[in-house]
């Protein structure tokens, strides 16, 4: 078996164009992962008119005042602001392609955020290019942007009308029309009453203040709740992250648990088939399994090969995104044991493959039509599908390497569950699945 | 397989007995009974779908019979040299990588020694270093046959030896397959070049639809075919397969 992988290892050595396309490949991927990933986003370009008339954009709430300015800046933090003087100007710029998106504030948005148009909410008019493929892009992000500076105003005006409640309930100074009023509030009022009642006045007189007191008891126990129901009306919902299934991988790492187990599948897969089919091609098949070696260690000697090739192909690549996105260099063994396990996996998919195929070139398509849209399939989220076509992908993922060496991978690199140690046992099933269905595809050969 | 005595001159050093092959309700080798003498080189003719292949594949241990006997020489096929007919060797490794391999491969004694004695024996040293992909036809079935000829077989199969070579070539070939012979080592070629094998061989099987329908001389093959005159084996042979129904 020594000779026949020293054969395999001159074959590749003067497959030059092989060779190069598999330290190419990966060494490509790993800096487009990296650049990518380390790269901040580019903010989509996004042209803003403020349509309302200078001097116009503060408006009072009571004593307080409140610049819109300040609040519409907020829509700017995700995209890259655009002034324009003009609606028509910001049109023009979104039908051509300079921006991917006009936000406009109306002239009376500040009037009608102040109160005095309480027959409609103010609206900002958001205006998109048809194009599906930027519009995609850039309107979760205008929305996400709106719908925090919604947040920022509602938490403001919020506090105003905090503001407001506890006067009401203890009493202070409020300025409304220019002037200056100081107002009694409740609790005083009570302590009046309560006062008066205490002197002992005439019957009519504790008539007429008794439910005076008791409305003004229960207004000031209650009076200041009103300022939790305006909170939960300004976020109604809170939320409390719980993650099951083990640790969460943070996306970037696990972007390069994908890409590296994509890497591996590909270089692995198609070496694997492309030796045993060129087997087959040169006719040195019958030659050598007419007693010289027998099939199954042909096999071995064929899975082992691609393994050693391509493990430290998809190491090399690990390391080099490693040098752009943070990894724990301290988990490289396990690294390591993860890629031989899917490595392993992978070629004895590929052996498989290669077995049912007469030339390199078919066993090169077949290995690719058969891996691309497993390894789709197994990237397919729950949720996103019916319940009985994601439970058939699980099935079919389970069955091929792809979705437990994403696992292995996944877990050597971010620590997730499923463990190390249990996606590599599902790997060692698979590698016996596949060198099973190898060994009859090679007897149907004979 | 059972071991014969390969020692003794003259003395069959492969005996085939009742060899059957079915592919499902096809025969392609019904019941095929000869023996091969040392030195002897025997002819396997016939018409395209006869079993030539298949029955030389049973002999080399590539394919596994469904009944019959074959005792060659060790008891093994190690000692049967097997050529197949579309050269069976690595077009990326040299002449002498793919010698080297298969002699490590047979467990040869001494490996280096054996690649140079048959880069010797088959003129192709001065090609030792070149890629078989860049040789010619002709030297790619030079190398095909020095394969299987590594580990110094009593008894030699060649599948359709000169089907892709041009005359030239094909003269040197069986120049080259008669010193084989004169050493003692028997050839056993399935051709369907009639004329090569009345100019060759010894002797000649004919074989048609699996079943044996001759085994002698080229001679008595035209005497058993009835043919009179000039008229070549190749005329001898159809005569005979249409006289027996084929």
């Amino acid at each position: 078996m020594r000779w026949l992988l020293v054969k395999d290892l001159q074959i590749l050595r003067r497959s030059k164009m092989l060779v190069g396309l598999l330290i190419a490949y990966p060494i490509a991927i790993a800096l487009l992962i990296g650049l990518a990933l380390s790269s901040a986003p580019s903010k989509p370009r996004v042209a803003f008119v403020d349509e309302i008339p200078p001097g116009q954009s503060t408006i009072a709430l009571g004593s307080t005042k409140l610049d819109v300015s300040s609040y519409t800046d907020k829509l700017f933090t995700a995209t890259t602001e655009v002034p324009l003087a003009s609606r028509q100007q910001a049109l023009s710029e979104v039908r051509s392609g300079a921006v991917l998106a006009a936000l406009i504030i109306p002239p009376d948005f500040a009037i009608k955020l102040s109160g005095a148009g309480f027959d409609s909410s103010p609206t900002v008019e958001v205006v998109y290019n048809g194009d599906a493929l930027k519009q995609s892009f850039v309107r979760s992000t205008v929305t996400a942007q709106l719908a925090q500076a919604n947040a920022a105003l509602a938490e403001r005006l919020n506090q105003v009308a905090g503001g407001y409640i506890e006067t009401i309930a203890d009493g202070g100074t409020i300025t409304a029309l220019g002037l200056q009023f100081k107002l009694l509030g409740i609790r005083d009022t009570l302590g009046a009453v309560d006062r008066v009642l205490a002197d002992k006045p005439s019957p009519a007189t504790r008539r007429e203040l008794a439910p005076v007191q008791s409305f003004m008891s229960i207004g000031a126990t209650n009076f200041t709740r009103f300022k939790d129901v305006l909170s939960a009306v300004e976020r109604p919902v809170g939320e409390t992250e719980t993650v099951l299934s083990g640790r969460r991988a943070p996306l970037d790492t696990f972007a390069v648990a994908v890409a590296v187990t994509v890497s591996l599948m590909f270089v692995c897969v198609l070496l694997a088939s492309g030796l045993i089919a060129l087997e087959r091609e040169e006719n040195t098949f019958s030659r050598l399994t007419r007693g010289l070696i027998s099939p199954g260690r042909l096999l071995v000697a064929k899975v082992a090969l691609a393994a050693l090739c391509a493990a430290p192909v998809a190491l090399v690549m690990l390391v080099g995104v490693g040098l752009f996105v943070p990894l724990d260099w301290g988990r490289v063994g396990l690294w390591v044991i993860a890629l031989v396990g899917g490595a392993l996996a992978f070629a004895a998919l590929g052996v498989a493959i290669g077995s049912l195929a007469r030339e390199v070139r078919a066993a090169s398509l077949l290995a690719f039509l058969l891996s691309l849209p497993l390894a789709f399939l197994a990237l397919v989220p729950s949720g996103s599908v019916a319940p009985a076509v994601y439970h058939t992908i699980r099935v079919l993922s389970a069955v091929f390497p792809f979705a437990p060496a994403l696992e292995a991978v996944n877990a050597a690199i971010n620590d997730t569950s499923p463990s190390l140690g249990t996606a590599l046992a599902h790997l060692a099933g698979l590698v016996v699945l596949f060198g099973v269905a190898a060994r009859l595809g090679l007897r149907r050969l004979r | 397989m059972t071991p014969v005595d390969p020692g003794t001159p003259y003395a069959a050093v492969l005996v085939v007995r009742g060899i059957t092959k079915r592919f499902g309700a096809r025969t392609a080798v019904g019941g095929v009974d000869f023996d091969v003498g040392r030195g002897e080189l025997l002819a396997i003719i016939g018409p395209n779908g006869a079993g030539k292949t298949t029955l030389l594949s049973i002999l080399a241990g590539v394919q596994q019979a469904d009944s019959g006997t074959i005792q060659a020489p060790g008891g093994g096929v190690g000692r049967v040299g097997w050529v197949p007919q579309h050269a069976a060797v690595y077009s990326k490794l040299t002449v002498a990588e793919n010698l080297r391999l298969f002699a490590r491969l047979e467990q040869v004694g001494d490996p280096d020694a054996t690649v140079e004695q048959m880069l010797e024996q088959t003129d192709l040293a001065a090609r030792a270093h070149d890629e078989l992909g860049r040789l010619s036809g002709g030297n790619r079935q030079r190398v095909n046959i020095a394969v299987g000829l590594l580990a110094d077989p009593a008894v030699l199969l060649l599948d359709e030896p000169s089907a892709a070579l041009d005359p030239r070539q094909r003269q040197r070939l069986w120049a080259f397959i008669t010193t084989l012979t004169d050493r003692g080592t028997s050839v056993v070629f399935a051709t369907h070049d009639i004329a090569e094998a009345e100019r060759h061989a010894d002797r000649v099987l004919v074989l048609a639809d699996g079943e044996l329908l001759f085994d002698g001389t080229p001679t008595g093959l035209k005497a058993a075919a009835a043919v009179v005159g000039d008229r070549d084996l190749e005329e001898a042979f159809v005569a005979f397969l249409k006289a027996g129904g084929h």
